[in-house]
């Protein structure tokens, strides 16, 4: 008994002499960065963020920002592009790749092979070569402003994106059409051909994973269960709809969360085609006011905290089509 | 009484022994220990930084390196590369990963004051300018309202293009892309309308990637003042002296007309001028902690500044314009090596 109680404490000391040595080791860090930025003169502190930006920024969501605004409003402008093209490459992700899978375990042979030689061939790429090719591809294939495509009436495709008209106002109807100036389309709205390129390879990226989940997460599902829903007399697809993916689901959705985090990670990817996304923002201040430790520190901490509330949200998800008792 | 005084030797002593001896300051030493200069250069622009076909990095930021290695260890070919882009480079020099930034930085206010580094001098004068494709047919910048305007993030040009825009109440769509490669690409696949950076830039870009150089003008207005110069981190006097004399003595060396090539019949020159310089005569190593024959070695082995330019910039189609010397009409001015 003594004894136990030996080893009990010990255990208890060196969990304490462990978290003494990990508080001295990051003291030490973080004085000897102030020492250094201070005796080199190098500013620092988050009082930066209240200054005027000085730069522009080719596209926004909801909120945009000027050069006049300050670099607080430009990180969140770069926040909420992040969200926009993370958003909608989960979501068609999400239903490409629940097609893919089904796909791969359809019993038509050619169906089930595109979407098999689909998976290889799109994950086995980097992601970033993707993104380059899908910007050459826009950029070089379609023709300039004035000779643009016209496939539908206010419809204009050019190497500067996809102008489409937009409803002002829905009572009385009013459309604003985009009208050609002397460069460049106005008016309406505009897919970039950045935001399109960095769309379609995140979408088409993690559609391959997701293809792969959903098909682990059906072939998972006891064999049995077909066989009794067949049994039963129910059709091919009442046996999918309710026996077999309801009880995939749960094997599916927590590896589907790891997904829609790398989505959101992999969006930072931006930076290489010039999608202005918060990474690709906070580059451009911390260059601009040469405070890395603050801009690194607020890229980290805005990421985090994405990835925990997605993580968290999925986990309550998880939770409630979990089967009651099961261990998750 | 006694006892004090010989702990104080005693001490004084060990105090010797145990800190190395020093040629000056941290950064040189260094150097020296490690056997070459970590210089961060361009990750690749015509005339200033680019490798060449053999993989030999060639350019006036190289041949600057180069030559502060040619003062130091007497050896220009003591140095080691470290490509950075635009937005690396400052935490690059910060942190110590680099002892030079020679990377045709702009000089300003707020990074000299700002970033814990010191800017040396001047290697290049230059001027922020925008090209478009002549069948555009703009002759202004002033008509250049609405355009999509290629542009690398994290640098000067950056701020003054908007800048320019906001003074001129005009709007423009940036497109921003950090690798000079990239942003090239996305210009002459026609994703921008025009392309904006400093002027030796703009040169370098139509000579090197365009199909047909011809088809693209650089517009008149020149939108800002880019001075270019090697930068070293605050707190090492003795390096910055380096490297900023070196810099002096390749533009000195051009107005007294010592050149590669003629250097060794200079130093038989009995022109006291030319004695002090070579060091021949007199102690000026010795102030810098380096070999008496240091600016000697920067001319003999690099070249002096007109040499650089002519060997990097000229072939580019750019003119020495207000990069010539101070009595030949430029702004290039060494103070005295005296």
């Amino acid at each position: 008994m003594a004894r136990r109680l030996d080893t009990r404490q010990r255990a208890v000391l060196c969990q304490i002499l462990l978290l003494v040595a990990l508080c001295t080791a990051g003291w030490y860090f973080l004085t000897n960065v102030v020492d250094n930025l201070l005796s080199r003169r190098i500013a620092s502190g988050f009082g930066f963020l209240w200054r005027e930006a000085g730069f522009e920024i080719g596209e926004s969501t909801l909120l945009s920002a000027s050069a006049a605004d300050s670099y607080l409003k430009a990180l969140t402008v770069g926040l909420l592009n992040t969200f926009r093209v993370a958003l909608l490459a989960s979501t068609f992700a999400t239903l490409i790749g629940g097609t893919l899978g089904l796909a791969r375990l359809a019993p038509n042979w050619l169906l089930a092979k595109i979407a098999a030689g689909y998976v290889e061939l799109l994950r086995n790429i980097p992601l970033v070569v993707q993104l380059f090719f899908w910007y050459a591809v826009i950029t070089e294939s379609l023709p300039a402003p004035a000779e643009a495509l016209n496939p539908l009436p206010g419809f204009y495709l050019s190497n500067r994106g996809l102008a489409v008209p937009i409803i002002v106002t829905l009572l009385p109807l009013q459309i604003e059409h985009p009208t050609l100036n002397a460069f460049n389309f106005s008016g309406g709205v505009v897919l970039s051909p950045e935001f399109t390129a960095l769309f379609l390879g995140l979408a088409l990226y993690t559609a391959a994973f997701i293809g792969e989940i959903v098909r682990a997460g059906i072939l998972a599902v006891d064999r049995g269960q077909y066989e009794a829903a067949q049994a039963q007399g129910l059709s091919q697809g009442q046996i999918m709809r309710l026996i077999i993916l309801p009880q995939a689901l749960r094997l599916i959705v927590p590896p589907l969360t790891s997904q829609y985090l790398n989505c959101i990670k992999n969006s930072s990817l931006a930076v290489a085609i010039g999608y202005p996304d918060l990474v690709s923002i906070a580059n451009t201040v911390i260059n601009q006011t040469g405070q890395a430790i603050e801009g690194v520190a607020i890229i980290m901490l805005v990421y985090l905290t994405i990835s925990l509330t997605i993580s968290a949200a999925m986990n309550f998800y998880n939770r409630r089509i979990a089967l009651r008792g099961a261990r998750t | 009484m006694i006892r004090g005084t010989q702990q104080l030797i005693i001490a004084q002593l060990l105090s010797l022994l145990l800190t190395a001896p020093s040629y000056g300051g941290p950064t040189a030493d260094g150097a020296l220990k490690k056997g070459f200069i970590q210089c961060g250069v361009n990750t690749g622009l015509a005339g200033f930084a680019q490798p060449d076909s053999r993989g030999e990095w060639r350019g006036i930021d190289v041949d600057l390196c180069r030559a502060v290695a040619a003062a130091l260890f007497g050896d220009a070919k003591k140095i080691r590369y470290t490509p950075l882009t635009a937005q690396q480079r400052f935490t690059a020099l910060q942190s110590g990963e680099v002892d030079i930034l020679s990377r045709n930085t702009t000089w300003t206010f707020a990074r000299d004051a700002g970033l814990g580094l010191n800017f040396v001098g001047v290697n290049f004068y230059d001027g922020q300018g925008f090209m478009v494709t002549k069948k555009r047919n703009v002759k202004s910048a002033r008509q250049l309202d609405g355009a999509a305007i290629c542009v690398q993030p994290g640098t000067t040009t950056e701020l003054n293009l908007a800048d320019y825009f906001r003074a001129s109440k005009m709007k423009f769509k940036p497109v921003v892309i950090e690798k000079l490669e990239e942003v090239l690409n996305a210009y002459f696949a026609g994703r921008c309308d025009v392309y904006t950076t400093d002027i030796s830039g703009l040169i370098a870009a139509r000579v090197s990637r365009a199909a047909v150089a011809g088809d693209h003008v650089i517009l008149p207005e020149i939108i800002s003042k880019e001075p270019f110069g090697p930068a070293v981190r605050h707190g090492d006097d003795h390096w910055f002296d380096i490297v900023r004399w070196t810099l002096f003595a390749m533009i000195e060396a051009e107005e007294l007309g010592i050149t590669s090539k003629n250097v060794d019949q200079q130093a038989q020159n009995a022109n006291p001028v030319m004695q002090r310089f070579l060091g021949a005569k007199g102690d000026f190593g010795k102030m810098l902690k380096l070999d008496n024959r240091w600016a000697f070695n920067v001319i003999k082995q690099v070249g002096n500044y007109g040499e650089t330019f002519e060997r990097h910039l000229t072939p580019l189609g750019v003119d020495r314009g207000i990069n010539n010397l101070w009595n030949k009409g430029g702004l290039m001015y060494a103070p005295p090596l005296r």
